[in-house]
This record gives structure tokens, C-alpha cells and sequence, in this order.
């Protein structure tokens, strides 16, 4: 369906009248404006994330648990502690499963209608509200377990990370030759050492590269966690018991009438995108070589 | 007609290639990978396997769907489709309506459009049509920058950074000028539903101006040089030749924006007061439907309290999905047909 480009009658008109070149520049001052007002708030969260996080980041910080209401000193070391647990439990549960579905609608489901079926469930599940995957990790793991825990918080991030790897998979799995696994056949290399040995590893960088998008996504997630893992006050490292965790604490101490509180939110959420982006950012170093390695 | 020069006839058929045809290095690597013997068992476990994983993604959202259903029950049968027209939210006497929450989720997600689009399109312009090249890559990656901070900083940042700056200088200003539409009225508090539209604006901005941009790269070269070649001016161009043709897939940016904001949880919570109640003032507190599931879940007691709070999750659930699958529709009969997304 080419769509015609609509002539306005005053194109013709030969020299550009100044209606026309104030116009123009008007629009261009605003698009500049636009960039400069969508810039201004991300300049503005970093800057204070920097200068209100760094003076609170202290030795008592990394290493302490939570002091009562209003006592000062203390920190969110448990909470660290267990954001990482949580992020494991469910990278543990989401990235084999997102592979592996990424793998059959690549290389099974393709053009098929129930590797449609799949790719189109997967981008509803990526819209699917945060906290509403709070509600069904809470009716699934801490309704039949009776009590709130860390496991459940995992079950809830896993379901989020999975469509982000199921569809980044995919993509990159696509990427790679036809020509290539057709060599590994030829050699007599069978089908599923094909798929892992061959095709995945060429694509190990771009799969890897969107195993850190859907970390990073729920690294910072707090909603699905409200009434799953539901914030500790004390270490824990049961699977079945309540866990606390970075996000959950930041909420928690940013909505409390507490200036030593305050102070450690922001601290906790300076750390908080220190881990995020460094946790993509080596991976993504270590991806990038290893690709290096495998093309030579 | 024999020729001579090729010699011989072949009698033997290809040679088996020999052990040492093959590089020391190659064949070791390969030798790995090649197993004498019958794969077919092999192969259909790893198939099975495969499927069972990208059935596990139609099983989640199964889950989800009998989940929010069985346990929504009880208030479906309480109070039926009044749910979502009654205002009062009373725990203590066991009596829900959503109507406050659904005003709140509508009226906050309306409110972060207004302001974002305009901005995320004016962005996805300047990135694309008129930024030096050296300039591009580093805008975009910054504007998609928005979109990997947490919500709860976003949050955290609004209380005590952007509530203050309404209260103190915007607030006033907006009662003092426009108190007159009804919308600017009552005590400044900061907090509340304007502060909830301006960072769910923050929030969405990175997703609409991304798709606008890819839609807007996805508009052919052709149609720019046409446009430009019958004297219009840079503007006149990107209005008749680019975002006229790009419109759709804008609109499913825009909408897929609305998804993200009707869905967005802790920040809201954080700022909008949480007060159940409809009140014409953008300065007045409000609920949504997100935030009020954010807090009241897990302190919810009774079996009806919890039922009606699912109810509400449900709700929620099934628009968002219906924006979700319009959003991708509207961007895929723009970008069909051109290379998937390319990064300017």
C-alpha cells in the first residue's frame, strides 16, 4: 500500500516564506527542548543518587543488619545478601526455561502455528503488570507453602525473566546460518549437539546479552516481591522463609518518617544500580570474548 | 568420445577420507561432537525437552489466568460487574467497590500521556531527523537509559526530590493561574495525583520514544528525498513525509506507553497518597488500581478482602493485555517488511 505523500498547495510557493522558515525553527527549538527536558530528570535521579548514596555508604552499611526504628547506624547487608539469593533462586528457574523455549521456537517452531502460539503468549507475559505476578507466585508457593519466603520471591521473578530470554534466544538463534548447522549434519554431528554445540554456542553472546536484559529488569524489581518474599529484618538463607531484599528495604525505609532511614534508602539504591549495571556490564565483557574466541 | 587428458577412468568411486586429510586441530574438536551409534533417542528427549520449556510459557500464563479467576471468585459473586462502580472500599464492613481505583489507574495513565508523548515523539525526532550522526547512538542509549533505573528509585527520588519541587514552586504557581478549570484546586501537597502522572511520564517517555524511533527509521529514505525535493522545509518534511507515514506505528507506541503506566506499581504507590477517593483536583490524593494490591495485599485478612483485591488484579490484567496485543498490532503493520530494528 505505497501511501502518497499529501502535496500542501503552499509547497510551491518559490521562496520559502518566513512563516514557513519560523515555523521549522520553532519545531527544531522544541525538539531540542524535548531531548533536553527528558534528559534533565535522568541527569537529576543519577546526580542525587550519587550525592545523597555516596556519603551513606559505609563500612557499617555493607556489613550490618538493620537497626530498630529511629536508632541510628546499622545497615542493609542481609538485604544485599538476600536480593542476591532471590536473583539466583530465579535465574536458576528462568534462564533454562527461557533458553530452552527460545530453542524450540527457533528451531522447531518455526513457522509453525504453535510456535506462534508460544512467541505470541511470551510478549502478552512480558506485559503482564509486575505485581500481578506477585499475586500468582503468592497463590502458588506461599499459599501452599503457609508462609511468605525466598523461593516464592524467585518463583515471581522467573516468571518475568522468562519471555525477555525466550524471544532475545530466539532472535539470535535465528541469526545464526542455516549453513552452519547443515555443516555440523554433514559432519555427522547429531541434532540436539548441533543445537547446543553449534548453534547456541555461535549465538552464546546475543543469548547471554538477553539473559542480562531480564536480570537487570527484575534486579531492581519491588512489586512481586511485596507478599512473596515479603523483607526480613534478619539474615536468612532458608529457601522457605521470609527474605529481605534490596528493593523491598529501599521501599520500606523511603516511605518511614525516619531521616537515618531516608539516608539509607538512597544509600541502598545507589547500590542497588552499581550492582545492576555491573552485573550486565561484566557479563557482557566476558560475552563479548568469549563470541571473539568462538568466531576464530 | 573419450579425452584423454582426464585420464583414466575412475573405477574405484571416491576414496574414504584419510585419517590425516583432516587437521589434528579440526578433527579433535569435532571428534567431541560425533558419537558412533543411533541419536534418534537423543535427539527426541532434547525435542522433548524443548517443547516442555516453550510449553512452560503458555503454562505460566495459564496459571496466571486460573489463578486471578478462582481466586476472584467469591467478590465476583458478591458484588458482580457493580464491583467496578461502586466507590466505597471499606474493610472493616467487608464492602468493596473499584470505582476509586480504576479513576485513579485511568486519570494518572491519561495524565503521564499527555506529558510524555509530545516529549518521547519531539526526542524520537530530534534523534532521528535531525541530530548529527557523532550525536545519535549516544542519545538513544541515554533516553533507553530511563528505562533500566527501578521503578522504587524513580520512587524514592520523587518523595524527596520532585514532591518538594511541586510543593514549594509548582503547585502554587498552577493554583494560582489555573485554579479556574477545577483541576489545579486545594492544598498543595505535593503528593498526589499530578505527582503520579509527572514521574509515570518520566517512566514511559524511553518506551514511546524507542518505538517511535524504530517506526520512524522504518519510513523509507525515498519518501524524505521526495518531500525535500518539492521545497519543503525540514519540518514540513517530517510531518508529510515521516510521521504521516509512521502514524500507526507512533499510536502503538503510544499505547504500548499506556501499558506500562495502567501497570506500574511502586512508584505511584509511592507519591500519589493513597487514599481511596475521586476528586476532580489533580493536588488531591488518589488510589490506583496497582498500588492499592501493592499495599494491602498482604495484610489482607478476610477471605472477601483478598477475593476483591484479585478482582482488581484481574481487571488489571486483562486490560493490560488487551493494550499489549493493540500496541503490537499498531507496530507491526508499520515496521512488516523492514529489518527488525535498526540501532541509529
Amino acid at each position: 500500500m505505497p501511501e502518497t505523500v499529501m502535496l500542501p498547495a503552499d509547497f510551491a510557493d518559490a521562496p520559502i516564506s518566513l512563516w514557513r522558515r519560523g515555523l521549522n525553527f520553532v519545531v527544531s527549538v522544541a525538539a531540542i527542548g524535548a531531548v533536553v527536558l527528558v534528559l534533565l530528570p535522568l541527569g537529576a535521579v543519577f546526580g542525587y543518587l550519587i550525592y545523597k548514596g555516596i556519603g551513606s555508604i559505609n563500612w557499617a552499611f555493607l556489613t550490618q543488619i538493620p537497626k530498630p526504628p529511629g536508632e541510628a547506624g546499622g545497615g542493609m547487608a542481609n538485604a544485599i545478601a538476600g536480593s542476591v539469593y532471590i536473583l539466583m533462586i530465579a535465574s536458576s528457574m528462568g534462564v533454562p526455561l527461557g533458553i530452552g523455549a527460545g530453542i524450540y521456537l527457533s528451531e522447531y517452531g518455526r513457522g509453525t502455528r504453535f510456535g506462534n502460539l508460544i512467541r505470541f503468549t511470551a510478549d502478552v507475559l512480558n506485559g503482564v503488570p509486575s505485581i500481578i505476578v506477585g499475586i500468582v507466585a503468592y497463590g502458588l508457593v506461599v499459599l501452599s507453602q503457609g508462609h511468605f519466603s525466598a523461593l516464592a520471591g524467585g518463583v515471581a521473578l522467573a516468571i518475568m525473566m522468562v519471555p525477555t530470554i525466550t524471544r532475545t534466544t530466539e532472535e539470535m538463534l535465528l541469526l545464526v546460518p542455516q549453513a552452519v548447522r547443515e555443516a555440523a549434519y554433514g559432519l555427522g554431528v547429531s541434532r540436539w549437539r548441533t543445537t547446543l554445540s553449534i548453534t547456541l554456542r555461535t549465538a552464546t553472546s546475543g543469548v547471554i546479552t538477553g539473559v542480562m536484559l531480564a536480570f537487570a529488569r527484575v534486579a531492581g524489581e519491588t512489586a512481586p516481591l511485596l507478599f512473596t518474599a515479603f523483607g526480613n529484618q534478619y539474615w536468612n538463607w532458608k529457601m522457605n522463609q521470609p527474605t529481605a531484599a534490596l528493593s523491598l528495604q529501599i521501599f520500606t525505609y523511603a516511605i518511614s518518617p525516619f531521616d537515618e532511614w531516608h539516608r539509607q534508602a538512597w544509600a541502598g539504591a545507589l547500590i542497588l544500580i552499581v550492582l545492576i549495571v555491573a552485573s550486565v556490564g561484566a557479563v557482557r565483557l566476558v560475552a563479548s570474548r568469549g563470541m571473539l574466541k568462538g568466531a576464530n | 568420445m573419450a579425452n584423454r587428458a582426464l585420464g583414466a577412468p575412475r573405477l574405484t568411486g571416491p576414496q574414504p577420507v584419510s585419517e590425516q586429510a583432516v587437521t589434528a586441530g579440526t578433527r579433535s574438536e569435532v571428534q567431541g561432537l560425533i558419537h558412533a551409534g543411533d541419536s534418534r533417542r537423543a535427539d527426541a528427549a532434547f525435542f522433548y525437552a524443548m517443547l516442555a520449556c516453550g510449553f512452560s510459557v503458555l503454562a505460566i500464563v495459564g496459571l496466571i489466568v486460573y489463578e486471578l479467576v478462582t481466586k476472584s471468585g467469591l467478590s465476583w459473586h458478591a458484588f458482580g460487574l457493580k464491583f467496578f462502580f461502586r466507590s466505597e472500599w471499606d474493610p472493616v464492613n467487608d464492602q468493596y467497590g473499584a470505582l476509586p481505583f480504576v479513576y485513579g489507574t485511568v486519570v494518572s495513565s491519561i495524565l503521564a500521556l499527555i506529558i510524555a508523548v509530545p516529549l518521547a515523539i519531539g526526542v524520537a525526532v530530534y534523534i532521528t531527523e535531525m541530530s548529527p550522526r557523532w550525536l545519535r547512538g549516544a542519545l538513544a542509549f541515554t533516553t533507553e537509559l530511563l528505562a533500566a533505573i527501578p521503578s522504587v528509585i524513580y520512587g524514592l527520588w520523587a518523595i524527596f526530590v520532585l514532591v518538594p519541587l511541586l510543593r514549594q514552586y509548582v503547585q502554587p504557581w498552577l493554583a494560582k493561574y489555573l485554579s479556574w478549570t477545577g483541576l489545579f484546586d486545594g492544598p498543595p501537597y505535593g503528593i498526589g495525583m499530578l505527582a503520579a502522572g509527572i514521574i509515570l511520564a518520566i517512566m514511559v517517555v524511553p518506551i514511546i520514544s524507542s518505538i517511535t524511533r524504530e517506526v520512524m527509521t522504518a519510513v523509507p529514505q525515498q519518501q524524505r528525498e521526495a518531500v525535500l525535493a518539492l521545497g519543503a522545509t525540514r519540518w514540513e518534511m517530517i510531518r508529510t513525509g515521516v510521521l504521516r507515514n509512521a502514524r500507526a506505528g507512533i499510536m502503538g507506541g503510544v499505547i504500548l506507553g499506556l501499558g506500562r503506566a495502567l501497570g506500574e506499581t511502586m512508584a505511584v504507590t509511592m507519591v500519589i497518597g493513597n487514599r481511596p477517593e475521586i476528586a476532580r483536583s489533580l493536588f488531591a490524593p488518589g488510589y490506583t488500581m496497582a498500588s492499592v494490591i501493592a499495599n494491602e495485599f498482604s495484610e489482607a485478612t478476610g477471605d472477601l478482602y483478598l477475593s476483591a483485591l484479585v478482582e482488581v488484579g484481574l481487571a488489571l490484567f486483562i486490560v493490560t493485555i488487551i493494550v499489549n496485543i493493540l500496541a503490537q498490532f499498531l507496530v507491526w503493520t508499520v515496521t512488516r517488511g523492514t529489518p527488525a530494528r535498526s540501532h541509529a
